[in-house]
C-alpha cells in the first residue's frame, strides 16, 4: 500500500461504479410519482402495481424461456469451442474463433440489423425463437471465455490415465472431464443467462410483437406515471443479476479451487 | 483479447506435445521440434504460428496414425478439433458471417416499394455519402465514441494499476467481481438512471435545488440543463463501459514480469520513469485492447443517444434503425451500417497499425 492516493481512487471510482445503481432501491420505495429529491415517505404501491401487471408479467415469461434457452445452447457451443480451442491445433483456428469471438466487439445493432434481414428474407416469422438466436450468438464468446479457463486449467493427464485404464472417449469425457469443468459451464450459463435477460437491442428487432423484459422497460420509459414503477422492477432485476453473478462466482471459484488452478480474475 | 486466446491455446498444446512427446521422438524430429518452438517465442504472432503449426502437424500424423487413410485422418489432432469446434463454427457462419454478408448484399441493392430490387447499385454509397445529415451523424458518432474511450481508459488505467500492483493476490478477484457487477446489472436501466440523474427535474437538480443552490437569488437561477447534450451521452457511455476498459489492461498489467521493474530501479531510474519506460510500453497492448473494445461497440450504440440525447442527437445506429424499422429502407439502412464499419474498421487499423511497435510481443 505504497500509493494511498491509489486507493482512494479505486474506492471512488467504485462508488461512482454503483452510484446510479444505488438510486433504483431509492426511488422504488419513495412514496411520489416525480423521481426527485426530497424523497416522500415509504410505499410498497409501485411493487404491487408491478406484480399486478399483465403485459409485464408476459414480458417476464418470455424473458425467461429466451435466458434460459440461450443460457443452455450459448453454455453447449462454449463447451464445444473451448474443448477445440484448448485441447487441439488445426487449420484454419484462428479465424474460426475470431469469427466466433466477434460479437464481443460487433456492435449489438449489426448483429440485430443482419440477423433481421436474414430472417424476413427467408420469410421466418419475428418470434421469441428468433430472439433466442440471436442471444446464443451474442452470449457465446462469453460462455467460451470462461470455459477456456475451466478447461485450460484441466490436467490432461487425468484424461490420459482414464484413457490407459480402457475408457472410451465419451466416458472419459462424462466422468473425467465433466465432473472437473462442471463449475465452468455452471458459471457460463448463469453469465450468459445473464446476458441474455438484460439484451435489449437484439430482442427489439428481432422479438416482433412479443415483449421482452428489456424491451417492456423500454416501451415504457416514455410514460412519466410508469417510472416508478420501472424503478421497482430495475431494482428487482438489479438483485436478480447480483444473485446470479455472485453464484457464477462463488462457483468458479470453488471449480479452481477443485482443479487446483491459480486464481487469476474474473470472469473475461 | 481475442487474439490472445487464441494463441494462448495454442501455447499450451505446443508446449504440452514438446513436453510429453520429446524423449519418445528421433532426434531429427526433435531438432524441429525444439526450432519450431523456439521460433514460435520469437514470433508469436498467431498467422505465423499456425502456418508453422500446419508444417509439423504433418509428419507427427503419419508416425503416430496406424491402419487406413481414413482412420488416420479421423484421428489426426486436426480433424479432431474441427469436428469439435464445427457446431459452434456452423452456427456463428450461419447466424453472423452469412448476415454479415447479407447486408453487404443489401447495401448494393435497390429499394422497390415494401421489396427490395435485387440489382447491383452503387446509388445507396452515393445517397449515404452525400448526405449531409449522415456526414454530421457520423461525425458525432466518432466525436462520442472517441471521447468516451478517451476518459474511459485514462480513468480504467489507474484501476488496473492499483489491481495489478497494489492488490494483495488472494483480493484481486473480489475488486474485480466488484467492478464487473455493475457492468453485467441491465443496461437499459443503467442508461435510464443517467437520465433521471441528470435530468430537467432529475437528481442534481433537486438536489441542489432542496439544498438551495438552485432558485431565484441563489446561485443558480435555473435548473441545470445537462441532458440532450453530446457530454451527457459520453458521460454514460463512459459510465457503462468503464470495467470494459479495466480487464484488458489488468491482464496486460498482470503479465508484466516484476524484476523488470526491480532492474529498472537498480538500474537508477526513478519510480515514475520506470513506469514510463518499463511498465506503460508493456502495458500498451492491453490499453490497445481497452480502446478497440470501448470505441467499436460505443459506435453502435442505440439506447444512449436516445434516452439520453432525447433523440435530437442521433448516432449512427439510431439512423440504422431508423431505415431498417420504420422507414423500411434495408438497402439505405445497410449502405449506412457498412459504411460506418467500414469507417471504424479503418480507423480501428490504424490504430493498431500506429501502436504496432508495442504489440510485437516480447523480443
Amino acid at each position: 500500500m505504497k500509493l494511498p492516493s491509489l486507493r482512494i481512487y479505486a474506492f471512488a471510482y467504485l462508488a461512482f461504479l454503483y452510484a446510479p445503481i444505488l438510486l433504483l432501491p431509492i426511488f422504488a420505495f419513495n412514496d411520489g410519482t416525480i423521481i426527485a429529491f426530497p424523497l416522500k415517505g415509504f410505499t410498497l404501491d409501485w411493487f404491487s402495481q408491478m406484480f399486478a401487471n399483465d403485459t409485464l408479467g408476459r414480458a417476464v415469461r418470455n424473458s425467461m424461456i429466451i435466458a434460459g434457452s440461450t443460457a443452455v445452447l450459448a453454455t453447449a457451443f462454449g463447451i464445444f469451442a473451448a474443448r477445440a480451442g484448448t485441447r487441439f491445433s488445426f487449420p484454419g483456428k484462428g479465424p474460426i474463433m475470431g469469427l466466433i469471438m466477434l460479437p464481443l466487439v460487433l456492435p449489438e445493432i449489426m448483429i440485430g440489423g443482419s440477423l433481421l434481414l436474414v430472417l424476413l428474407a427467408i420469410g421466418i416469422e419475428l418470434s421469441i425463437l428468433t430472439v433466442i438466436l440471436g442471444h446464443v450468438l451474442i452470449a457465446t464468446p462469453y460462455t467460451i471465455a470462461i470455459l477456456n479457463t475451466a478447461f485450460a486449467s484441466l490436467d490432461r493427464s487425468l484424461e490420459e490415465a482414464a484413457y490407459d485404464l480402457g475408457e472410451g472417449k465419451l466416458s472419459t469425457f462424462r466422468l473425467i472431464t465433466l465432473p472437473l469443468v462442471l463449475p465452468g459451464i455452471i458459471s457460463s450459463m448463469l453469465i450468459a443467462f445473464t446476458i441474455s435477460l438484460d439484451e435489449f437491442i437484439i430482442a427489439f428487432f428481432l422479438a416482433g410483437n412479443e415483449p421482452t423484459l428489456p424491451t417492456y422497460i423500454f416501451s415504457q420509459l416514455r410514460f412519466p406515471k410508469q417510472i416508478p414503477m420501472i424503478m421497482a422492477l430495475g431494482t428487482c432485476l438489479v438483485l436478480l443479476s447480483i444473485i446470479l453473478l455472485t453464484i457464477a462466482e462463488y462457483v468458479r471459484r470453488r471449480g479452481l479451487k477443485k482443479t487446483g488452478a491459480k486464481d487469476t480474475g474474473g470472469f473475461l | 483479447m481475442r487474439r490472445s486466446t487464441a494463441s494462448w491455446g495454442f501455447w499450451k498444446t505446443l508446449r504440452a506435445t514438446s513436453r510429453s512427446e520429446l524423449p519418445k521422438k528421433a532426434p531429427r524430429a526433435e531438432k524441429w521440434r525444439r526450432a519450431m518452438h523456439l521460433a514460435s517465442f520469437q514470433f508469436p504472432l498467431p498467422v505465423l504460428s499456425s502456418a508453422m503449426l500446419r508444417k509439423r502437424a504433418a509428419p507427427q500424423e503419419t508416425r503416430m496414425a496406424q491402419g487406413s487413410p481414413l482412420s488416420r485422418l479421423k484421428h489426426s489432432e486436426a480433424a479432431n478439433g474441427l469436428a469439435l469446434i464445427s457446431p459452434t463454427a456452423l452456427y456463428a457462419i450461419l447466424l453472423l458471417a452469412a448476415p454479415l454478408l447479407t447486408i453487404l448484399a443489401y447495401s448494393f441493392f435497390k429499394d422497390g416499394y415494401l421489396t427490395v430490387i435485387h440489382e447491383v447499385t452503387f446509388e445507396n454509397y452515393k445517397a449515404v455519402w452525400t448526405d449531409p445529415i449522415f456526414r454530421a451523424i457520423l461525425l458525432r458518432s466518432l466525436i462520442v465514441s472517441g471521447l468516451v474511450t478517451l476518459v474511459t481508459v485514462a480513468l480504467a488505467f489507474p484501476i488496473a494499476y492499483f489491481l495489478s500492483f497494489h492488490v494483495r493476490p488472494d483480493r484481486k478477484s473480489l475488486w474485480l467481481f466488484l467492478i464487473t457487477i455493475p457492468f453485467w446489472t441491465s443496461y437499459l436501466i443503467r442508461v435510464f438512471l443517467w437520465k433521471v440523474i441528470l435530468g430537467y427535474n432529475g437528481v442534481i437538480n433537486s438536489g441542489l435545488k432542496s439544498i438551495g443552490l438552485i432558485g431565484e437569488g441563489q446561485l443558480i437561477e435555473d435548473p441545470l440543463q445537462m441532458l440532450n447534450t453530446v457530454g451527457a451521452i459520453a458521460a454514460t457511455l463512459a459510465h457503462a463501459y468503464a470495467p470494459f476498459a479495466i480487464l484488458p489492461i489488468f491482464v496486460a498489467l498482470e503479465k508484466i514480469d516484476r524484476s523488470l521493474l526491480e532492474a529498472g530501479q537498480d538500474l537508477g531510474e526513478s519510480r515514475v520513469m520506470t513506469f514510463l519506460r518499463v511498465t506503460l510500453p508493456l502495458a500498451m497492448p492491453g490499453v490497445v485492447a481497452a480502446v478497440l473494445i470501448v470505441f467499436i461497440p460505443t459506435i453502435g450504440d442505440y439506447v444512449t443517444p436516445e434516452l439520453i440525447g432525447g433523440g435530437k442527437l442521433p448516432m449512427v445506429a439510431n439512423m440504422i434503425q431508423a431505415q431498417l424499422l420504420p422507414l423500411d429502407n434495408k438497402p439505405m439502412g445497410s449502405a449506412i451500417a457498412v459504411s460506418a464499419m467500414a469507417v471504424v474498421a479503418l480507423i480501428s487499423l490504424a490504430f493498431v497499425f500506429a501502436n504496432r511497435r508495442y504489440l510485437r510481443g516480447p523480443k
